[in-house]
């Protein structure tokens, strides 16, 4: 498959933050679900180390986005690269063609993803969980596997429920086990679709605050998909909002959530904030 | 002795003869169970992995099994395929025979479980780089199966019902045994009403078990 991008243009700064190359970069992305066009024509970047928000309203395409980043799902159109790599193509004498399933996974594996629904295994241990991709991924000794996820689950504060199945985790205690789990690969990109939208409220605080300090002691690049608005002021470097499938406003979190210039933009904040 | 009363000292004393019987009704529908689960398996998998003209393969010997009579099956390996050549004993027919017909319903009964599997499971798995028969091996499988295992169990016990029909071809299971018990009596009622007793007592029980291992597992989850 040729695509008709040209790939001369590829070492893109991220607009906003000119951290340098981005680590994540869209170009002209189009996803549609039978005749419905979901995405129409994404550019997106996101820079090594920096925070992205997304927001926007139910159905407008945010966790097809994410989707679309861990090559979950293919574009129809447009490209997308994960460390200067394309994630669907390869490089053929100046021309892109379909690349293979196995460059596909390889270059996936620098993305995680959190779930909003957690996906952990429910036959596996907390311990077990974390431990999978990294003796059977990586194919780490278990020994040192295990050494290393329990590590990871002391890290979001579970060291003392190795042991235990999902099921016998509240949800908060599950959503940190994901994101232990998420980050035994070492990730560069890290996706979060809307990790607390299935907890109650009470459990919402332990798992934002596990993100926050992820976000603030790493320099993983995050794209955020959430609802939680203080917590997009605090961590995000850069905030997009969609509707119907564009971005239709970005911008530093003080503009875009505290001084929106969308009339779109506007009504959202206010729906949310009413809720 | 009366021909319409009942005569208990004859009904017991069918017992022994009921009872070795039984032993080999258990012991052909162990070893079928074992190799229609087995199979099973690997029928699902394969009919599921979608490789050309063997999974069509697949896909046509199920319906193939589950459109003919288990009795026609048991003919077929007992008195057709020897004339190709290939003779089997009555005992290894028997089992084969309820093997292969009882694996098509046990790969439906596979795939059910597989497609009950959410799909976040695969999402997880493919997105955490695991490689695809690690995928089947580690997540789905485990999960699929422990999902199905009562159904396989109540299969178990179709199975145990249907063995009757091995006394069609020689083996001196339960059915057989009454039967034999009777013509040399000449009296039919108390042995063959043994012999549904015994299929009775053993498939209620095993059905009960069924239900209250499922309920402690309900339970657990
Ligand atoms: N596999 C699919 N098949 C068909 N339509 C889909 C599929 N996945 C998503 N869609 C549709 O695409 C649109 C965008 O979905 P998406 O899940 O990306 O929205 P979202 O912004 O994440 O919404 P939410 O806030 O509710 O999670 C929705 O209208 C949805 O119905
Ligand atoms: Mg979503």
């Amino acid at each position: 498959m040729q695509s008709r991008i040209d790939p001369s243009g590829s070492q893109t700064l991220s607009p906003a933050t000119g951290m340098g190359p981005a680590l994540l970069s869209m170009r002209n992305v189009s996803k549609s679900y039978g005749d419905r066009k979901i995405l129409d024509g994404i550019d997106l970047d996101v820079a090594p180390g920096e925070k992205v928000a997304l927001i926007g309203p139910s159905g407008s395409g945010k966790t097809t986005i994410l989707r679309l980043a861990i090559g979950l799902v293919e574009p129809e159109e447009g490209t997308i690269r994960i460390d200067g790599r394309y994630l669907w193509h390869e490089e053929d004498g100046g021309r892109l063609r379909r690349a293979s399933n196995k460059h596909t996974r390889q270059v996936r594996r620098s993305v995680g993803i959190v779930f909003q629904q957690f996906n952990l295994f429910p036959h596996m241990s907390a311990l077990e969980n974390v431990r999978e991709p990294l003796v059977h991924t990586i194919g780490l000794p278990r020994p040192e596997a295990e050494k290393r996820a329990a590590g990871l689950l002391a890290k979001v504060g579970l060291a003392d429920h190795l042991t235990k199945r999902p099921a016998q985790l509240s949800g908060g205690q599950q959503q940190r086990v994901a994101i232990a789990r998420s980050m035994a690969l070492q990730p560069r990109v890290m996706l979060f679709d809307e990790v607390t939208s299935a907890l109650d409220p009470e459990l919402v605080g332990e798992v934002l605050k596990v993100v926050r300090d992820l976000a603030h002691e790493t320099d993983m690049s995050m794209l955020i998909v959430t609802h939680e608005i203080s917590f997009a002021i605090d961590i995000a470097d850069r905030v997009l909002m969609f509707d119907t499938g564009k971005i239709i406003e970005e911008g530093p979190p003080s503009q875009v959530l505290k001084a929106p210039q969308e009339p779109r933009t506007r009504q959202f904040l206010r729906a949310i904030l009413e809720r | 002795m009366n021909s319409f009363g009942w005569d208990w000292s004859y009904a017991i004393s069918t017992l022994p003869d009921l009872f070795s019987g039984l032993k080999l009704t258990i012991i052909a529908t162990f070893f079928g169970s074992i190799l229609a689960v087995l199979i099973g398996l690997v029928l699902c998998l394969v009919r599921m992995a979608q490789i050309p003209v063997l999974s069509g393969l697949a896909s046509f010997w199920i319906q193939l099994i589950r459109g003919t009579p288990l009795l026609i099956q048991l003919y077929f390996i007992f008195y057709v395929l020897p004339g190709w050549g290939l003779s089997l004993a009555a005992f290894a027919t028997g089992v084969l025979a309820l093997g292969m017909y009882y694996a098509a319903y046990a790969a439906e009964i596979f795939r059910a479980g597989i497609e009950e599997i959410a799909p976040g499971q695969w999402e997880a798995s493919l997105t955490l780089g695991m490689p695809i028969p690690r995928v089947w091996t580690g997540v789905i499988l485990p999960q699929a199966i422990v999902a199905v295992i009562p159904v396989l169990a109540n299969m178990v016990i179709a199975m145990f019902k249907e063995t009757a029909l091995l006394s069609s071809i020689t083996i001196m299971e339960l059915l057989a045994q009454g039967k034999s018990v009777g013509s040399i009596h000449f009296r039919y009622v108390e042995p063959l009403t043994m012999v549904g007793v015994l299929y009775f007592i053993v498939s209620y029980t095993a059905a009960r078990m069924i239900r209250r291992l499922e309920g402690r597992h309900a339970i657990q989850n």
